[in-house]
């Protein structure tokens, strides 16, 4: 079926809702009429069934009196019964060979009848309440002995009034479940309709511009407001991401335009001096260390995007933290004594969880980066892998300036530095990555006080060494 | 080294071959898949540098291609994707070293060096090493210098093995983060450094020559003064 490109707001009568009630209407009336017919059909052979047993017994009732107690007693009998105390819906009529009636209430023989013992419907107009209708019998015919004919039929208008009644029946149904099936229609389509227009009025909404529109929910917990949910979490993230990138957007426009223009500056100012190559040879060391910073700030940036738009979850293996912190200790430890600083590895068995080893390794180097570049002298950072059952955590604690809690959420996002680091190197980027990189591992990352110092710990989900769920074994 | 370029973008194809040029290396250019696949089957080269994004026929195609054709010239891929598997890839399509960009030239220099060197070497197992004084017995784990036993912990042994294999060679700290600890990325503290000095402590103290050297602005190189 063709569609419009646009329909602002669809008619009730396009909504899927109202199609799927009228679909109901109409199996629902397919299946009145089927329980009708069955009915009215199992009922009108029973009918016929009794109709035509209680004729047979009649006629082979006659044909008794006959064969007993010949014509005479047979004529007696019949007007008996055709007569005035006789049974008014039963017709009944004896005639010699020739067809001339001998008894019974029917005026003549019917034409097509030829008294084989077949069935014939004969009509007779009766009168009452002075008024004339025909009446339809269901008659069976018969000949006797000496070629006596005799017929005995039943009033069958019983049994059409029955069939009127039932098709009457059929039609007050379908007619109120038509109606019915169109106003639960209506009804349902509207309450529907209310709710998409709803959430498409709120989507118009922010498409306009206005990110912080949200689905309203019902609070029934129907499938409209699991969908509304769905849409808000979808909402919530894309509006993360947004921050995300403005901030990202801003802060490379701040961080990168300085150092670029440092550099800038530097060129120029080293082609307007006169040749000398010891300085242009410095000056050009210095371009390239430089050119070397604003490099790793903007793969500092690309990382901690890749880390944040999430990685392929094939990508994630599993791995022992454990093994991996006494790397980065081994890696790290000998600076830290060169720097009169003491680094302390306090890990135990294997701990694995999944993960990708080079970003976990990143964020372990970034987090001993910091720690070296703040403690005094004579610090001491402890880099502690503990697990549980359910739980392997990460930590690095430090012995410096620690930072104020009302600054570590601000920390994590990029190209925060305290005041009081400004005068120290990094762009400010290393704790993001780490939250990038724990966002991305499911890790819980937490800034707390190691009095004095700061202490960052990661809490990963542990698994088993196969990683396929949580290790039950210890 | 007769070297062969692929890559599309000519400013970078000039530097690099420049850059060769005055380290008296011989670099021939491709600009296209296609072209460089037909260069590398045919000429006789030491090494390709192969960009990843090239025009007519991708970089990773271009060297499995010549894998299939039983090419074994070493491969340096030159790339701006940096992610894990997109080393993986490139390793896994044939490459034997793999470069992000943007790099150092002194990086690129050193690794061409080295894979070429390690492609000469190929095909016996060393179980000994040894640069002037200094040997190393890869079985037993022994080093010595001048026949003096050198006490070494486990990850000072994988460095020196790591510069012995390299002897004569500049290593940078790159190269040392990758074939030592694993690292693909460089730490801001300049955590290398104190490794080599501590090594250097170790090999060179009470011995003469020196032969652990600084290279400013590039790495490291262990060799005997010549």
């Amino acid at each position: 079926m063709p569609r419009p490109d646009k329909t602002p707001r669809p008619k009730l009568t396009r909504t899927s809702a109202f199609r799927l009630t009228l679909l109901y209407t109409a199996v629902f009336c397919v299946s009145v009429l089927a329980l009708l017919a069955f009915i009215y059909w199992s009922t009108v052979a029973v009918i016929e069934r009794q109709t035509a047993e209680t004729i047979e017994a009649e006629i082979r009732g006659l044909a008794e009196q006959y064969r007993e107690r010949g014509l005479g007693r047979l004529i007696e009998v019949v007007r008996e019964r055709s007569g005035e105390g006789g049974d008014d819906d039963n017709v009944y009529l004896l005639t010699d060979p020739l067809l001339n009636p001998l008894a019974g209430n029917l005026s003549r023989w019917p034409p097509d009848a030829t008294a084989q013992g077949e069935w014939v419907q004969v009509t007779v107009f009766k009168s009452a309440d002075g008024k004339t209708e025909p009446h339809m019998h269901q008659a069976r015919t018969f000949t006797l002995r000496g070629g006596f004919r005799l017929l005995v039929g039943r009033d069958m208008s019983e049994r059409q009034g029955f069939r009127a009644t039932v098709i009457e029946a059929l039609a007050w149904a379908v007619a109120v479940a038509v109606a019915l099936g169109l106003a639960g229609g209506a009804f349902v389509s509207r309450r529907m309709l209310r709710r998409v227009d709803e959430v498409s009025g709120t989507a118009q909404r922010i498409v306009a511009g206005d990110l912080s529109q949200r689905v309203g929910l019902t609070g029934t917990g129907d499938e409209f407001d699991r969908l509304s949910e769905s849409l808000n979490a979808m909402l919530d993230q894309i509006e993360r991401l947004m921050t995300g990138m403005r901030l990202a957007t801003d802060s490379i426009a701040h961080d990168l335009r300085g150092p670029l223009t440092r550099l800038k500056g530097r060129v120029e100012l080293a082609l307007r001096r006169p040749r000398d190559t010891d300085q242009d040879r410095e000056a050009l060391a210095d371009v390239l260390a430089q050119t070397d910073a604003a490099l790793a700030v903007f793969d500092s940036l690309i990382k901690i995007a890749m880390a944040e738009s999430g990685v392929d979850q094939a990508e994630l293996q599993p791995l022992d933290l454990t093994a991996l912190a006494r790397d980065a200790a081994d890696l790290y430890s000998p600076a830290a004594e060169d720097q009169g600083m003491s680094l302390e590895l306090k890990a135990g068995d294997a701990a694995w969880i999944r993960g990708q080893p080079q970003l976990l390794a990143q964020a372990l180097a970034n987090l001993l980066d910091n720690a070296l570049r703040h403690s005094p002298e004579g610090g001491r950072i402890a880099l502690r892998v503990t697990r549980d059952t359910a739980e392997v955590e990460v930590s690095v604690a430090d012995s410096g300036p620690g930072i104020p809690e009302a600054d570590r959420r601000r920390v994590l996002q990029r190209f925060v530095r305290l005041e009081t680091a400004r005068s120290g190197p990094g762009a400010g980027l290393g704790l993001s990555l780490v939250a990038a990189v724990a966002k991305l591992h499911g890790a819980e990352l937490s800034l707390g006080d190691n009095s004095p110092g700061l202490m960052v710990s990661m809490r990963f989900p542990a698994v088993s060494p196969a990683g396929d769920g949580v290790d039950q074994t210890g | 080294m007769r070297l062969l370029i692929i890559e599309d973008d000519p400013e970078t194809a000039d530097y690099l071959r420049r850059g060769l040029g005055e380290s008296g290396h011989n670099a021939d250019y491709a600009a296209t898949g296609p072209d460089g696949l037909v260069m590398a089957r045919d000429g006789d080269y030491d090494a390709l540098i192969v960009d990843r994004m090239l025009p007519g026929l991708d970089g990773l195609t271009v060297i499995q291609s010549l894998r299939e054709q039983n090419v074994g010239t070493p491969v340096l891929i030159l790339s701006a994707l940096g992610k894990v598997d997109d080393r993986v890839r490139g390793l896994k399509a044939g490459g034997d070293d793999y470069l992000v960009k943007p790099f150092a030239f002194s990086e690129l220099l050193a690794r061409l060096e080295a894979l070429v060197r390690r492609a000469k070497s190929d095909g016996h197992v060393a179980t000994a090493l040894k640069v002037a004084d200094l040997e190393m017995d890869l079985l037993t784990r022994n080093v010595t210098r001048g026949g003096q036993p050198i006490e070494l912990q486990p990850r000072e042994f994988r460095l020196l093995e790591y510069m012995m294999r390299h002897a004569g060679q500049v290593v940078t700290r790159t190269m040392l983060l990758e074939g030592v600890w694993d690292y693909h990325f460089d730490p801001q503290t300049n955590v290398i450094d104190v490794h080599i000095s501590r090594l250097r402590a170790k090999i060179d103290k009470g011995f003469d020559p020196p032969l652990l050297q600084t290279i400013r602005g590039a790495g490291y190189a262990l060799r005997a003064p010549s």
